[in-house]
């Protein structure tokens, strides 16, 4: 479904990824790990096609498309779909508003169901992210991309600002969109960037990947990671490299 | 009986006194251009406009079936063509032409130049000594109609100059919802619209007053407004401009005198083209717990001069709060706009009086992360832009709403 080859970005003078090449199948739940500016984010937004990551060299295949040069919103036409940490404010447009655009170009309907099972009836005449608690934020951007149905949902810490009680709603609804409350939807597949490991108790993901210094190192049974990096934090991935 | 001859030597001698007196903001006009004088007779109904007429007034909000209107009135270039009221409402309201009103009451002498002053500049002083028409409109007391009174101010012909007074009483305890047009049937046109408007509301009562301005490249526009809001009275301005104009200056002032009284004004102005553009709103805050607001949304394109005006005045000794909202976007590197926001406490050591005002481009980020939902960046242009002039305005009718658009559409590719 994805193959990055020798990916190199970066963000302004900062060279951030330096060479990753990663890939993965459909139907795949992927988790990302690594410390505070070591390129995740980078990761998941250049895969997305954001033009203030700037791709020096390495190529990016999506469902077998060379989408290396395409636009942000062809990439999302394609089937590619995120979830921000802190997506921004968008006053005056109104969260009802943005799903019905979204409605009418992925043809999804009836998602009264799922704007209850978020919480969020009241918040849909509200400007986007306008006031929203980190919960609703999550929470919002869940139903966007529930509407826009993407193929690879790229997830930047869903846990992140969100209390305990909300942490299970927005697993939840990460498992509803990837099919996986259903029978497996074998075409839907996510990366998901984590720095808790809490969405582990949700999400039955299939691999981790920690990402260091602009590389992608490890790959493994994410709940391994997780707990080598609860005991030793990211101090060995200096080792391994 | 008509209104008293003194009383109109007076208010003539003072606008005599100020014929040549420029204004305090704004380019300054050569009215002299403008002498040609038209009279035109009467229509049977709006359906009998002519097809520019028809077309110009549609695009202003006007009903030309009266459909859901408590009443009309339509003035054409300075002849009053068209006045009627809904049978519905006989006895609730009455409309009629400034003319008629100020011979049949000799009262209208407590509402007529009261609050603006004829000597104010050479605009008030060109309405008061050549006035042609303008709408009288009284709502009786405790009457709410459930539909709009509409009123079309329309210019025809080259070099006119239209000088309305418009005088709105709403009486205690009544609601009232005005929808005027302003605007032109040939988009060549020279000339001058000049819009003198009187607007009393009474203890308890209550106007909403929505005013669509669609002008042309040649045409410039001097509206003076003043509104007087009694106790528990509360008065809602909506204004909308989105259509090129020479320019226009307009400040209006709502006056709370009344304890409780409320004023919220909301401006939505696009400029286009070469426009220069003065608006704002003056609330004075006198009366106790009195409320204000002022929100504005500013657009300017092409090589046009917006300034956007807010001042909150507090006079009064006891408890007040008022909020001005001013944002604007310039969606081009020729245009100008000036936010010039203004909190004046004058005594009032219990007054809250609060600003927010901004000038920036559409953010980026905004943009592309509508496009990272599969929008377009055109598209996510225009649905912020729009979202950025929704007010909520209410009253505002569809296709106000398709016009706001299309006008989006039309600049969007150079919005960044």
């Amino acid at each position: 479904m994805l193959k990055v080859e020798d990916l190199w970005v970066s963000v302004g003078d900062r060279k951030v990824l330096k060479g990753v090449s990663f890939s993965m199948n459909y139907g795949e739940i992927n988790m990302l790990f690594g410390p505070n500016g070591a390129g995740k984010t980078t990761f998941m937004m250049t895969l997305m096609g954001f033009p203030r990551y700037k791709i020096e060299q390495g190529r990016i295949y999506f469902k077998g498309e060379d989408v290396t040069s395409k636009d942000l919103y062809e990439r999302a036409r394609l089937g590619l779909g995120v979830s921000f940490q802190r997506p921004p404010t968008v006053r005056g447009v109104t969260l009802k508003k943005i799903v019905d655009i979204i409605s009418g170009r992925s043809g999804r309907e009836n998602i009264d169901a799922d704007i209850d099972r978020l919480n969020l009836s009241g918040h849909l005449e509200r400007g986007l992210n306008d006031g929203f608690s980190g919960g609703e934020m999550k929470r919002s951007e869940l139903l966007q991309l529930m509407v826009q149905r993407p193929d690879l949902v790229l997830i930047d810490e869903p846990e992140s600002g969100v209390d305990i009680e909300n942490i299970a709603l927005v697993g939840e609804a990460i498992n509803s969109l990837l099919g996986k409350d259903k029978v497996k939807d074998p075409k839907r597949s996510a990366i998901i960037i984590t720095h808790t490991g809490y969405i582990l108790d949700f999400v039955n993901a299939d691999k981790g990947y920690i990402i260091y210094d602009g590389n992608m190192l490890c790959r493994g049974n994410p709940r391994d990671i997780l707990s080598e990096i609860k005991k030793y934090g990211y101090r060995r991935c200096a080792e391994c490299r | 009986m008509p209104i008293s001859k003194t009383y109109l030597s007076e208010i003539m001698a003072r606008a005599e006194k100020a014929k040549d007196k420029k204004a305090a903001m704004g380019p300054d006009i050569d009215l002299e251009r403008y002498t040609k004088h038209i009279e035109r007779g009467k229509i049977e109904s709006l359906e009998s406009l002519s097809h520019q007429a028809k077309e110009a007034a549609i695009l202003t909000g006007i009903s030309l079936e009266e459909e859901n209107r408590a009443g009309s009135y339509m003035q054409v270039d300075q002849s009053v063509v068209y006045e009627s009221l809904n049978k519905a409402y006989e006895g609730q309201l009455e409309i009629m032409n400034i003319t008629s009103a100020l011979e049949k009451y000799d009262w209208m002498e407590d509402y007529f130049w009261k609050s603006v002053p004829a000597d104010q500049d050479k605009y008030t002083a060109q309405a008061a000594l050549h006035m042609t028409h303008g709408y009288f409109i009284r709502i009786f007391p405790h009457q709410k109609p459930q539909y709009p009174v509409q009123s079309c101010l329309l210019v025809a012909e080259n070099n006119v100059s239209q000088n309305v007074h418009n005088i709105i009483i709403v009486e205690e305890g009544a609601e009232l919802q005005v929808i005027t047009g302003c605007t032109l049937s040939n988009t060549d046109a020279e000339g001058i619209h000049l819009g003198i408007s009187e607007f009393y509301v009474k203890k308890g009562g209550k106007l909403f007053f929505t005013m669509i301005h669609n002008w042309a490249d040649n045409f410039h526009v001097r509206p003076r407004t003043r509104v007087v809001v009694e106790e528990d009275g509360s008065f809602v301005s909506n204004y909308v401009l989105l259509k090129p104009v020479k320019s226009i200056q307009s400040f209006p002032v709502a006056h709370l005198k009344g304890d409780r009284a409320s004023a919220k004004f909301n401006t939505v102005v696009y400029g286009l083209k070469d426009s220069y553009i003065d608006l704002g709103s003056r609330i004075i805050l006198e009366g106790k717990d009195t409320r204000g607001e002022s929100v504005a949304r500013t657009i300017a394109a092409d090589e046009s001069t917006i300034y956007s005006r807010g001042d909150l005045v507090a006079k009064t000794k006891d408890y007040c709060l008022a909020h001005l909202d001013c944002r604007g976007i310039l969606f081009s590197s020729r245009a100008k706009i000036y936010a010039i926001p203004q909190l004046v406490s004058e005594g009032s050591v219990k007054a809250e009086l609060s600003h927010e005002a901004s000038i920036g481009p559409i953010a980026e980020e905004q943009v592309e992360y509508l496009m990272s939902r599969g929008i377009s960046r055109d598209d996510a242009v225009s649905v912020i832009t729009s979202g950025f002039l929704n007010l909520d305005i209410p009253y505002i009718p569809e296709f106000l709403d398709q016009s706001i658009k299309d006008v989006i559409k039309a600049t969007a590719e150079d919005a960044l």
